[in-house]
């Protein structure tokens, strides 16, 4: 699904390596110290940051592709919904960004709200909801965009724990749903538990490759000891 | 609770003293005018036309300004080029340019025998006519198109970076960023900032006084100065004050309701990475836009300074004693200033009333121009003394006042946020007083107020202003002399003591701005 090969992130004097292979159905957490350039990975990926080596998604190298070419949804830590608009605009962007939406279109969008468990939210705005909702909002705007891709940029980090649980499970459900592959930046080894098939770890400048979850619990890499520890 | 110190007690008192002083200049002079105002006769046909001259200009200027400025603000926004710092930087020069000097700049390169003309003379075209509405829209957007520009990049650059970023992963085309991102923010930002510059280009005094005149482009200030100056009508020039007055405190009122937002010009530096403007035809147009933008504004002071430097060194000796003069005002304008604005914060602070202080001294000061101002303070001391006697001592009081929103804009966030980080740490160790304002404030606050010192004296070195209603005799200002040589057809030596004029308020505007940042 997913393949870097040499990749390296130059910014300043922070520099960033590696090579990795993302399977079909993955979903990996990346963990890492903080500073360590999780989400610099994740944006090399969908393409904000300019990466030397390659990236291919589907097979395909998409190295030179803009972030609209590639065939991913992503999910940042905030402003994830324009404020201005409503609920039911934020998830129609994700159909047609002009929103000019046919009726079928329309449906799409009100069952991926239904299915996120807000059908009553439709035409409120963004500011009127509590921070799980607006999570969901731009979860059911994923739904609609049905990338293979799913990268999400702890997108959780402000909910508390059992909120937090109850959207990442709500995050396996739709990723299975869509047959999706997940990358999901976070500094929380409980995150990785929960949803996690395997974990990359960044460290030292350095993309690990990708291994199991269980296997990364019982012996956590040398770099991250501390870190897990803390 | 500890009883406060006697000299905390002192900066109650300067802030008291600052307030009553602000008023008696704003409101003061206002009642002042009122006594006097010739509401008899009323106002005759001329004082209508100028009416509607004064308020279709500043629509006019405004619109203008803004309009240039969504474009240069957008390509400022989405570009990183070599010099874009060094753009953003001269966008920040028109405010404190003597208005004066960049008149003269102005009128060599657009005017009638200017490099513009003899242009469009080799193709057949006729010369350009600055004197008039030309004239008076292509100074007002020189000094507010930039100003325009940096208020909406700061809009452009406060839009958060993962909105673009969406966009680019949701597909969206310009038109869609447009739609969806970039005219929301407009929406919110332009009302503002329209009301800011149309309040400028309403009280805009010196650039109508040099390009406009004549019945048809006669704004009501440049009338009060007429009727004060050439008809020697006081009652007139007081009845046209009040109307001024008037229309301005409508405007300020608009500012207000609409709250410009605050901010330095901090982090202007920063541009993200814009995937999708990255397209030929988009680069072409920014790149036109801005190479059109930064020769406009350019191109005037490099005449000045081209044609300047030749003269600088031949200037008379009545220019050099001018300037000396003109630098003591400033530097006793900026003294005053300074002292008002620290005892304002300090009583604001006092009093828990912090919000409203920088609108409410903005909005007086705004609609009280400084030809209401002068107008007044004549009435209020002409029975005493002599108009030319107490021309200097105004000029430095009325400068004092002009500045001191803009100060107290830069100000007093820095003195809040130092009160509030350190005011109980100061108050547990028992600092109080001078030694409080020594030690604690104002190094907390040195860079700000450096800067503002440096704005304040920038301007009062360069105001052509309530100067000019009173004959000062042989004791002139340095703008005011230059005017006279404008005036004169002496655009040589005009040249020269312009330039000498640009380096002084820009040197004056370094030093303070230096001494602020210095170890800081």
């Amino acid at each position: 699904m997913l393949e870097l090969k040499d990749v390296h992130i130059q910014q300043g004097t922070f520099s960033l390596s590696g090579s990795l292979v993302v399977n079909r159905g993955d979903r990996l957490a990346i963990i890492g110290p903080s500073g360590a350039g999780k989400s610099t990975l994740l944006a090399a990926i969908s393409g904000f940051v300019p990466c030397k080596g390659s990236v291919l998604m589907l097979g395909v190298d998409v190295s030179n592709f803009k972030t609209a070419k590639r065939p991913l949804s992503i999910i940042f830590q905030d402003n994830n919904l324009f404020p201005h608009m409503t609920v039911r605009q934020n998830v129609g962007l994700g159909v047609n960004p002009n929103l000019r939406l046919s009726s079928e279109d329309q449906t799409r969008v009100a069952k991926a709200l239904d299915r996120v468990g807000l059908s009553g939210y439709m035409d409120r705005k963004p500011s009127d909801l509590s921070g799980g909702q607006q999570s969901r909002v731009a979860l059911a705007r994923v739904l609609v965009q049905r990338n293979p891709l799913i990268l999400l940029d702890e997108p959780f980090a402000a909910l508390g724990p059992a909120l937090r649980d109850e959207m990442l499970d709500l995050v396996a459900e739709l990723v299975n749903e869509i047959g999706a592959t997940l990358l999901m930046v976070t500094h929380n080894p409980q995150d990785a538990v929960r949803i996690a098939t395997g974990v990359i770890v960044v460290a030292d400048g350095v993309v690990q490759p990708a291994i199991k979850t269980a296997d990364f619990l019982a012996s956590p890499p040398e770099a991250l000891r501390d870190y897990l520890s803390s | 609770m500890a009883a406060r110190a006697q000299p905390l007690g002192a900066s109650i008192w300067i802030g008291g003293a600052s307030c009553a002083l602000l008023l008696f200049l704003t409101l003061g002079t206002l009642g002042a005018i009122a006594s006097r105002a010739d509401w008899e006769t009323g106002l005759g046909a001329n004082d209508w036309t100028a009416l509607r001259f004064t308020v279709f200009q500043a629509v006019l200027s405004a619109t203008l300004s803004i309009g240039l400025a969504i474009p240069t603000a957008r390509a400022l926004a989405r570009r990183q080029f070599w010099g874009r710092n060094a753009l953003i930087m001269i966008l920040g020069a028109p405010f404190i340019l003597p208005v004066i000097v960049a008149i003269l700049g102005i009128v060599s390169v657009y005017g009638g025998r200017g490099a513009l003309s003899t242009l469009l003379g080799q193709m057949g075209l006729p010369p350009i006519d600055l004197y008039g509405l030309t004239g008076i829209l292509l100074a007002h957007v020189f000094f507010n198109l930039p100003l325009a520009t940096r208020l909406i990049l700061q809009g452009w650059l406060a839009i958060p970076s993962e909105q673009f970023r969406l966009a680019d992963s949701l597909s969206f085309r310009p038109a869609d960023i447009q739609r969806h991102i970039e005219w929301p923010m407009l929406r919110n930002i332009v009302p503002p900032v329209f009301v800011v510059i149309f309040l400028i280009c309403l009280t805009s005094f010196t650039v109508v006084l040099a390009l406009g005149g004549g019945p048809k482009s006669t704004t009501i200030e440049l009338a009060i100065y007429q009727a004060f100056k050439f008809d020697f009508d006081l009652g007139k020039a007081a009845l046209l004050g009040v109307l001024q007055f008037g229309i301005c405190g409508l405007a300020g009122v608009a500012m207000i309701w609409l709250r410009l937002p605050q901010g330095q010009g901090s982090g202007l530096d920063r541009a993200l990475i814009r995937q999708d403007a990255d397209t030929g035809f988009l680069r072409l147009l920014d790149g036109v836009i801005l190479s059109l933008v930064a020769t406009f504004l350019l191109a005037p002071l490099i005449s000045i300074f081209g044609r300047g430097i030749f003269f600088i060194t031949d200037l008379p000796e009545l220019i050099w004693m001018s300037a000396l003069r003109s630098l003591v005002m400033a530097l006793s304008s900026t003294a005053l200033c300074i002292t008002m604005a620290l005892g304002l914060s300090h009583l604001s602070l006092r009093l828990g009333r912090i919000g409203g202080i920088v609108e409410v001294s903005g909005f007086l000061v705004l609609s009280a121009s400084p030809l209401v101002m002068g107008t007044g303070l004549f009435i209020f001391f002409f029975p005493f003394v002599r108009p030319s006697d107490m021309a200097l001592p105004i000029t430095v009081i009325v400068n004092a006042a002009m500045a001191l929103p803009f100060v107290l804009a830069t100000i007093l966030p820095a003195i809040v946020q130092a009160y509030e980080q350190f005011g109980r740490l100061a108050d547990s160790l028992g600092i109080t007083g001078s030694a409080r304002l020594i030690r604690v404030t104002l190094p907390r606050v040195r860079k700000t107020l450096g800067f503002g010192a440096g704005l304040s004296a920038a301007l009062a070195m360069g105001d052509l202003g309530v100067v000019t209603l009173f004959g000062t005799g042989d004791a002139t200002t340095l703008p005011l002399e230059m005017y006279r040589l404008m005036g004169a057809y002496r655009l040589d030596q005009a040249s020269g003591a312009a330039l000498l004029l640009l380096a002084i308020s820009l040197t004056l505007f370094w030093i303070f701005d230096m001494i602020g940042r210095r170890n800081a």
